[in-house]
């Protein structure tokens, strides 16, 4: 089940998965935060920008863009 | 009378200032994106005897001090005066929009929520248990649909209601820990549960199949270009027909009014000066500058209601990353088409010190709405003609689509310059919400803007034009010695002008057009016209004028690209000054764009002047 465990940058386009925890410190985890990327909030991967990064994800109801060097502090468990 | 005072809080795109105009009935534009609301509008209103003002609070995510807005909306709900804070709530976005309302509740006891655009979630099969709602959360919950002001009187009541309540007001600094930032947002999910049913599963596929289009790799860029060319060439097409019906009309006008004046003994200096230096500069301002400004505007605005902005945040991000600068940053850009000042305060949207001034510092390098007309009468005086053929107007389409795209290139490469030298650091964290895609309100969009731009630039050209063309005038006809003041500058000017491809004239109008920009080919015309010989013109014949005064391709060239690259105008300057705190910013923000303006034009027209050389 350990493969299931990524960085939610590494989240294929359409996946789902769950927030498990993040590795950001001070202001920028608490922007995270701030978006609802709590422990156990649920976000799906919809849309990667044509240069490949940032990724669009629907997090709680929302679209919301990350670049891939945020995202990378948040991990989730992978839903499939 | 006793005023209640009303604050209008919510996330940015719930259609905060539409509500605000309903309650209020002041027109404030309503942008679809963050930091629209950025100078706080304030409006009142009578209902029941009573006066009701209210204070529309900048848009935010949440309360916690992350960018300049969040603090001021924070500060404003906890230190304002508010009776009732109205938060205003998106139906479609209910959990999203969840945590700031938590949080407000939290930290302003008299709290109404209005739930805005339901008309939209029944659209997308969305049920909101409105009573469940207001039970859970503690708080009066009126549902409503701004736009059309459905239940727009409920509201009103319930403002009513909750300001004449007996019930002290409890006002609270909220606890920003980790815990309780976890516990209000799972408190919000909770909430967003119990009382929101999505019948239908897909409720965003529409949105979704656009975005996969719009953001795809295959056509992402390229829809945006067609975008951008489609909205100048409407732009082209649509204000030939108005310049010259305008100009023929203004300049008919002159001859009856020179009639009149002659007829009635007004003294010939009173005239010359009225005439030919103040109303021909009016007359030019309003011909030549006002149409395609009347037409862009309404236009952008369309875009920018759509919800297409942010999509081209998405795209350009990578271009922002690795000049060190914010995503956000081509949100600010595309409000610098519509004025340059209002996107300094615009900046506002983003969070870190460093990279808003990057912003800011680079705005100047997109043109603003007064600027685009100079670009656009050269392009078709020089590079396309002035006639009307399908071809020809392709052809400006794509050079003015050229000089914009250098403008994005200057842009970044100033911004990465800035990064590596004064402006150091790395990017910082930031999110960039990608919006619901709205229908614009078409008709009233055109309408009012296309209104709103000509009463703005007819104001201008009467505060700014009017004594413009007097001062002119005066300095063309008062001589020092053998030659007048004006021939004076321009010579002065000259020898560094024609180093980088201008002329003094046309220097020295961009001097005299600091006050604002689209007085500047207006200026030039009118010393030309002022220097040399009347002779029967008009617009086609524009071009005449400019080449029998030395113009050639390198100087249209490197007009077009001073036009671009050049110091910011008063309003600009001043709205960076009150936005930085510092001269040493304004200072540079007048200066960075001012010397890439030398730089280039000075490469240009060298390089230009050796290849036409050769030819």
């Amino acid at each position: 089940m350990e493969n299931n465990i990524l960085s939610l940058d590494k989240l294929l386009i359409g996946k789902k998965a769950i927030v498990r925890a993040l590795v950001a410190e001070g202001l920028e985890r608490r922007r995270l935060l701030d978006l609802g990327l709590v422990q156990g909030t649920p976000v799906e991967a919809l849309h990667v920008s044509p240069t490949g990064d940032p990724i669009a994800y629907s997090i709680m109801g929302a679209v919301i863009a990350l670049r891939s060097n945020d995202a990378s502090k948040v991990i989730v468990q992978n839903l499939s | 009378m006793l005023i209640t005072n009303i604050g209008l809080a919510g996330n940015p795109n719930v259609g905060k200032s539409t509500v605000f105009n309903a309650l209020t009935g002041l027109k404030q534009h309503t942008g679809n994106w963050p930091g629209k609301t950025v100078v706080h509008a304030t409006g009142k209103y009578t209902y029941k005897d009573q006066t009701f003002s209210v204070t529309d609070l900048p848009g935010t995510y949440s309360l916690t001090t992350n960018s300049q807005e969040e603090e001021i909306a924070r500060e404003f709900i906890l230190e304002h005066d508010f009776d009732v804070i109205v938060i205003v709530v998106d139906a479609t976005c209910m959990e999203r929009n969840l945590n700031l309302v938590l949080q407000i509740i939290e930290a302003f006891s008299n709290s109404v929520v209005c739930i805005n655009l339901l008309d939209e979630a029944k659209k997308k099969k969305i049920e909101i248990d409105q009573e469940a709602l207001s039970e859970l959360l503690g708080v009066p919950v009126v549902g409503i649909v701004a736009r059309s002001k459905i239940n727009l009187d409920k509201l009103k009541e319930q403002i009513y209601l909750s300001a004449n309540s007996n019930e002290p007001i409890v006002r609270k600094k909220i606890n920003l820990s980790e815990e309780e930032t976890t516990k209000t947002i799972n408190r919000a999910k909770n909430i967003y549960r119990k009382c929101v049913k999505v019948k239908k599963q897909n409720y965003d596929a529409l949105d979704r199949r656009l975005d996969n289009i719009v953001t795809s790799k295959k056509f992402g860029f390229t829809i945006m270009m067609l975008l951008l060319s489609l909205i100048f060439w409407i732009t082209l097409i649509g204000a030939n027909y108005p310049s010259d019906l305008i100009f023929n009309f203004l300049f008919w006008l002159q001859d009856v009014l020179f009639g009149a004046m002659t007829k009635i003994g007004v003294p010939a200096i009173i005239i010359d000066i009225s005439l030919y230096g103040v109303y021909q500069t009016l007359a030019w301002v309003v011909s030549v500058m006002l149409p395609p400004m009347a037409i862009f505007f309404p236009l952008f605005t369309l875009l920018e209601d759509f919800g297409y902005l942010p999509r081209v945040a998405f795209n350009m991000d990578k271009f922002f990353q690795k000049a060190c600068a914010h995503g956000k940053q081509a949100l600010t850009m595309c409000m610098g088409f519509g004025c340059n000042a209002c996107a300094i305060i615009g900046c506002r949207i983003i969070e870190s010190p460093r990279e808003k001034l990057i912003a800011i510092l680079t705005n100047n390098f997109v043109p603003c709405n007064g600027r685009f007309p100079t670009l656009i009468a050269i392009i078709s005086m020089f590079f396309a003609g002035m006639t009307l053929s399908p071809l020809n107007n392709i052809i400006s389409v794509i050079i003015l689509t050229s000089v914009i795209i250098f403008g994005i290139i200057i842009t970044l490469l100033v911004s990465r310059i800035l990064s590596n030298t004064i402006l150091k650091g790395l990017p910082s964290s930031f999110a960039l919400e990608l919006p619901p895609y709205r229908r614009p309100q078409i008709g009233q969009v055109i309408i009012r803007s296309i209104l709103d731009r000509t009463i703005f630039v007819l104001g201008r050209a009467i505060i700014v034009a009017a004594p413009a063309g007097f001062v002119i005038w005066i300095f063309a006809n008062i001589e020092i010695g053998n030659s007048s003041i004006i021939s004076i500058c321009t010579d002065f000017l000259d020898p560094f002008a024609k180093l980088i491809g201008l002329d003094g004239v046309i220097l020295l109008a961009f001097i005299l057009g600091f006050p604002a920009n689209e007085i500047v080919l207006p200026i030039v015309i009118m010393i030309y016209l002022a220097t040399g010989t009347m002779i029967e013109l008009d617009i086609p014949q524009l071009k005449t004028l400019l080449v029998d005064n030395g113009w050639t391709i390198t100087t249209a060239v490197c007009t077009m690209l001073f036009c671009l690259l050049h110091f910011p105008c008063g309003t600009t300057c001043l709205t960076i000054k009150k936005e930085t705190q510092s001269w040493k910013w304004t200072g540079l923000a007048f200066l960075i764009p001012t010397m890439t303006g030398f730089i280039v034009c000075f490469i240009v027209a060298q390089t230009l002047n050796l290849i036409l050389s050769y030819l």
